[in-house]
Order: structure tokens, then sequence, then C-alpha cells
């Protein structure tokens, strides 16, 4: 049974925000029911949902990676709507939600530059525009629970089939029964998007789970720069985050896919994300993974056609108490790809990052050129860092680099920074930002300052290292 | 007119001592050559004029115009004007050179001014110092030659200014051509901001550009002899051995 809300102020949330429909915490069949009910769904896709719901039951928690122990998959609550739904103005948007995301640090005047924006609370979209001109164009850009509805042919095909089947992994499977939300973005042939088109999320309620789904697809020639941005508030009980993000670039089409997570070092942040790219297609995945208490994200491209191209640049910084599980897996099944992965890793106090790639170069994909790159930063002597990388190439012709490094700051270099003038706690941010620089680089401007901003908070505010 | 004194200077890296009493006086304007083989406690000195950590001073003092710097952390020692030149400069990358400049020059001058209020700061003392303006947009000393690390070591102590330079072999690893820029750079400097220079060198070629009106031999981690710049071609005709008859006795025994 769902809980059904009548006061203005939703049960556990941080805002004061009104709650239309919650399903009870845990999961059933039931529940499964109740969120595609809600919707309005078809029924196909109650079918789907159902049959992930049976994978997610046969499968065990993977035990191989970070400890999950501490999350109770029987006290999330899977599903919450807003009053009010999406809004075309920004001006309609509750005053609380605004200020979050002003919080975010998405000002006004961004959203503007934007092709597209949109931000979406708990299960829901509040928020939405698109520029016209990309809508004359054909491009689509609206929350995937509308894409159910008004483009079933396309979502039908695309939809955890060809890219992340539920059967993946146990949170995939998860995701696939109780997922809602996220991005439907639909580039046409030869379109190119020149400014990036964004989605914000917010996670505010009291130990809730957030699955949105993110399906992208460029259609040849096409090109799109699509960013991801989330955020939550701390609470002592654990949230869950399981996003399943599919893309798919087409024939010589280019796709930047950048995320920025800062949940709250609460929230477990769970997620599968996959491209399949095509013919002389590129595919750029750019991360920064900033908050989270545990974090367990690997990007994989799928290099199917000739030539094909991915790039993934990840940052991730493992705060006090906190796991960053995160790495690339590139899968070169097609002759004459390229893909270089740069992953980038800080620690602060007890922090733990691990890298954990694939490299897989496909029997008879010649001439195929990869470099993998990892550095870890430790600045604390409790931090802690780990690189599990797997190489399988199955070819003679090909060219494949790996480099990693582990490194602290050490004294002289400390010494020299501070010998000119630098206080420690500057010079140390210092070589922090210079560290992270290839991140900061591929980042719009206004995420790279908010970036270098919180570097500078984390390491030389307050209570800091040092 | 700025004056660094020191007075009886005993340094221990991880329990054994290195300095074993040094005196010094440096005043704006002058120009100091320490020359000494190896071990004998030059680059330690420098280090630990400029607060390095590790070194830890046992008793004497070091004082810039009167006060004593010894409590100071090296980014105050800059900040009260005093620079090394490193013999093994870091290499930071990320990082360009221009705007580590720019946070240096900010630090020790308290302001804060605007990549582009500091760009013609820098563009004048890379003219003084003939350097390629795309120097400056390459990362901290990342991957730079011997040579463009000892220039790039100079080119911050022109944009720092400060009252006392101590050039830590800046000399070495240089080949011919470099030497002289390296050389001539250091004299337009010290001509310009007036800055007491304290040279470290193992060798004299780098005095013929920079000619040192005080000279001084370090060994067994005291300074043993004193004088002006003929001593210089004293210790290039006859090496450092006639010198060792000042060390204290025990040194000698000890070797």
């Amino acid at each position: 049974m769902a809980i059904e809300l009548n006061s203005e102020r939703g049960g556990g949330a941080a805002l004061a925000l009104g709650y239309k429909f919650l399903t009870r915490p845990g999961i059933t069949e039931r529940t499964v029911r109740e969120i595609s009910a809600a919707k309005g769904e078809p029924d196909w896709m109650l079918e789907r949902r159902l049959k992930s719901f049976r994978i997610f039951q046969g499968k065990p928690i993977p035990t191989w990676g970070p400890d999950l122990s501490g999350l109770d998959l029987s006290a999330i609550t899977y599903f919450a709507s807003l009053k009010g739904g999406e809004h075309r103005d920004w001006k309609d948007v509750p005053a609380e939600i605004k200020l979050q995301f002003e919080k975010l640090g998405v000002p006004e005047a961004e959203r503007k530059f934007l092709s597209g924006s949109g931000a979406m609370v708990e299960s829901q979209w509040v928020y939405k525009s698109v520029r016209k001109e990309l809508e004359d164009a054909g491009v689509i850009f609206m929350s995937t629970d509308d894409a159910v509805q008004q483009h079933p042919e396309i979502v039908k095909e695309y939809f955890m089939t060809k890219c992340v089947p539920p059967t993946d992994n146990k949170f995939a499977a998860l995701h696939g029964a109780v997922w809602s939300g996220g991005a439907f973005v639909f580039i046409p042939e030869g379109v190119k998007v020149e400014t990036p088109i964004q989605l914000y999320f917010l996670m505010n309620y009291r130990g809730y789970g957030q699955f949105e789904h993110t399906l992208l697809i460029a259609e040849p020639h096409s090109q799109v720069s699509y960013l991801e941005a989330c955020s939550a508030p701390r609470y002592a009980e654990s949230s869950l985050h399981s996003a399943v993000v599919e893309i798919f670039v087409k024939k010589r089409a280019r796709v930047k896919y950048t995320s920025i997570q800062n949940w709250s070092d609460s929230v477990y942040n769970l997620n599968t994300k996959r491209s399949v790219v095509d013919e002389c297609g590129f595919m750029e995945w750019v991360g920064g993974s900033l908050g989270a208490k545990v974090s367990m994200l690997y990007p994989c491209s799928i290099l199917r056609g000739r030539g094909a191209r991915a790039d993934h640049i990840v940052i991730s910084i493992a705060k006090d108490g906190t796991v960053k599980d995160g790495g690339a897996k590139v899968i070169h099944a097609a002759p004459g790809t390229t893909s270089n992965v740069v992953a980038k890793s800080i620690c602060l106090g007890s922090g733990r990052a691990g890298y954990r790639g694939l490299l897989r170069v496909n029997k008879g994909c010649a001439n195929c050129r990869a470099s993998v790159r990892c550095d870890a930063l430790l600045l604390d002597s409790r931090a802690r860092s780990a690189t599990f990388p797997v190489m399988e190439i199955n070819e003679n012709k090909v060219a494949i680099v790996h480099e990693a490094t582990v490194g602290r700051i050490s004294e002289d270099r400390l010494f020299y920074l501070m010998s000119r003038g630098l206080g420690e706690n500057e010079a140390k941010a210092l070589i922090v930002r210079g560290f992270v620089e290839p991140l900061l680089n591929a980042l719009p401007l206004e995420y790279a300052v908010e970036f270098s901003r919180y570097i500078e908070m984390e390491i030389e505010g307050p209570g800091a290292v040092g | 007119m700025s004056k660094l004194l020191v007075k009886g200077l005993h340094v221990s890296i991880e329990g054994k001592e290195i300095l074993k009493g040094v005196d010094l006086s440096v005043r704006s304007g002058e120009v100091h050559a320490i020359m000494g083989p190896n071990g004998g406690g030059k680059s330690t000195l420098a280090s630990a004029l400029m607060g390095h950590p590790k070194y830890a001073i046992t008793s004497g003092d070091v004082t810039l115009d009167g006060k004593s710097i010894l409590a100071l952390d090296a980014s105050k020692r800059a900040r009260a004007g005093i620079f090394l030149a490193f013999q093994y400069p870091q290499e930071v990358q990320g990082v360009s050179l221009e705007s580590f400049l720019r946070m240096a020059y900010n630090a020790v001058h308290a302001k804060q001014i605007s990549p582009l209020e500091f760009r013609p700061i820098l563009e004048g003392k890379m003219a003084l110092l003939g350097v390629d303006g795309a120097f400056a947009g390459r990362y901290l000393n990342d991957g730079f030659s011997g040579g463009e690390k000892k220039r790039a070591e100079i080119l911050q102590m022109a944009v720092l200014e400060p009252k006392i330079a101590i050039l830590d072999e800046t000399d070495s690893g240089l080949d011919v051509t470099a030497l002289q820029k390296v050389g001539e750079g250091i004299c337009r400097i010290a001509s310009e901001t007036g800055a007491g220079c304290v040279i470290i060198t193992h060798y004299e070629r780098i005095l013929r550009y920079v000619k040192p009106g005080f000279t001084h031999v370090m060994l067994g981690g005291r300074i043993v002899k004193s004088g002006g710049f003929e001593l210089v071609s004293q210790i290039e005709k006859r090496g450092y051995d006639w010198l060792k008859q000042a060390q204290a006795p025990e040194e000698r025994t000890s070797g």
C-alpha cells in the first residue's frame, strides 16, 4: 500500500516539498506495479519492470568491490512524486526547489545559455526548457517517462535492450524494476547542438532511492554535449542512487557526456553507464565524482564500428570515511578503434579510492590504440588507493599504453612552493588543482570554477587536512 | 637597506650535525659567493636559511633587519623577503609557470592582482632576462631542461624581488651559453632590485659573470676562509686542500 501524504510537508525531507504519492519503504512486486500504475504506463513497460524485478531477486549483492553491507534495500523509499508536476517556466518552480538548484551553482544566466535544461527532484521532473529552434530541428529532450508515452517505438527499441540489459548486474536489474525520470535525448541525423543540454538531480526525501534512466541517441553525423549534476542533503539513513545511462553514438556522431555528482555522504551511488559507438563515432565521458558514501561507477564504451573512438576522463575525490570505486571499461570490437582513459583520484582523511578498469581488444580488431593512465594522490597517511586494471588483448597489431602512479605530497614539494610565499594549505590546494587539471579543462567554465572552489574548500577550509 | 645576519648557526638533520657554527652577514647590493667541495654544508645552509622543516636549528640565530626569522615557516620567510633558487626545482603538473608566479607574487607582495594586471609585470621581467614568452605558459618545471629550470628560478627571483636571494648551485648542469644567460640575468636583477645575493657554487665559472665582492669557503660545516674576489682565483689555482689546514683539528682527524 502506498502512503498518501496530505500535509504540505513531506515526512522525512529536508525541504518542505509537497508530496503527492510515495511508495512504502522496501520493494515487492506490488511496489513495482504501483510505480507503473502511478505513471499510467503501457503494459509493455510494466512487463519489462516485472521481468527486471525477477532478475533483481535472483541476483546477490555484489561482493567483489566496496562493502555494501550498510545499504538496507528494505528501508529505501523507491518512488516519490511531488505535487505540481513539471513546469515550463522557471518562475513557476517552487521557491525552495529553486533555491536548492541555485546552491548547486546553476545561475539563471547559464540556464539561458544552454540548449536545453531540466531539473529533477526525487522521481520526477519539476522543470524543463528546450530552445525552440532545436525542437524545430527535431531534437527531443524530455523525461524518459514522457518518452515512454510519446515515443514508445524508440523507447521500446532502445530501453535496456541493446546496451545495458537488466541481467547486467543486481543494481541495473533493480533500476529496470523501479526506474523513474531521467532524460530521453534524441538528436536527429546531421543536427549539431552547439551548447550543452543539462539535467540537474536533487534527492531530498530521507532514505530515498533515485533511479533515473538516461537514454541518449545521437543519429549519424549529429553532435551533442549533455551534462548531469547531482546533489542531496545529508541524512543519518542511507539513500540510494542507481542510475542507468545508455548512449548510442551512431556513425560519425559525437557525444560528450559529463556528470558531476556531489551527493552527500549518506548516499550509495551505484550506477551503470554504457555507450555503443558506431563507425567513426566519438564518445567522450567526463566525470567528476565528489560526494557519496560509497560510489561504484565504471562507464563503458563499446567501440563496435571501425574507426570509433572513446575518451574517458574521471576525477574522484574520496573524502574522509568514503569509498570511491571507479574506472572505465573499453571494448575494442572493431579494427582501427581508439580509446584514451585518464582516471585520477584524490583521497582525503581515511578516504579510499579504487581504480577498476577493463580494456579488451577482440580478436581480429587490428590497428587499435588504447591508453590508460590512472593516478592517485593521497593527502593523508590514512588514505588508501588501489588499482585493478584488467587487460584482455586478443590481437597482436595494437598499441597499448598503461601507466599508474600513486603519490603523496612530498615535504620537498611543499617546501618549494612555500618558499615562494604560498601558505601550506594554499600549496597543497595548488598541487591538487594541478592534479585535476585535465578534468577542469574538459568541463564547461562554470563547472570548472565550481570544482576549483570545491577543492579549495576541502583542502584549505577549516578542519581540512594538514 | 636590508641585512641578513647569521650568527653561530648550528644545524642538524635527523640528529646529525651538519653546520657547526656559521657566521655570515649579507647586506643589500652585496654579492657573496660561498664555495667549497661537496659535503661541506653549503646546500644545508641554503635550505636552513629558507626554513626547510627537515633541518633543525640547534643553536645560533638568523636575523633579517634585526628580527629573528627562525620561528617563521618557509612561506613567511618568503614574505619577509628571503628567496632561494633551488638546486633541484620541483615539478608541478597542471599549473602554469605564469599562474604560479602570479600566486607567488600576490602572496609575497600581499596583493591580489588579476592575471590581466600581472601580464605586463611578467613580460617586463621576461624581457629583462631574455626569456621566451611561451615559457610562462608551460607547467611549472614540468619537462623543463636543466637550463630551463634554472632560468625559471631566476625568473621567479625577478618577479618576487627579494631582499636577500640565495642561489644554490644555480650554475650546475648548465652549458656555457646557458651559464652566461643565467649569470647575466642574476646580475641584472641584483642591480635592478638591489637584492643581496648569496651564490653557492663549486666552480668559479659563474662568478666571472656575477662578480662577488665577498668570497667564503665552506668546509666541514664552517666558513673557514673569507676574502674578496681574489680568493676565487686562488681557489681556481690551488683547489681546497690548502684551506683544510684552517679546519679545527678534530674535524681533520674524523675526515
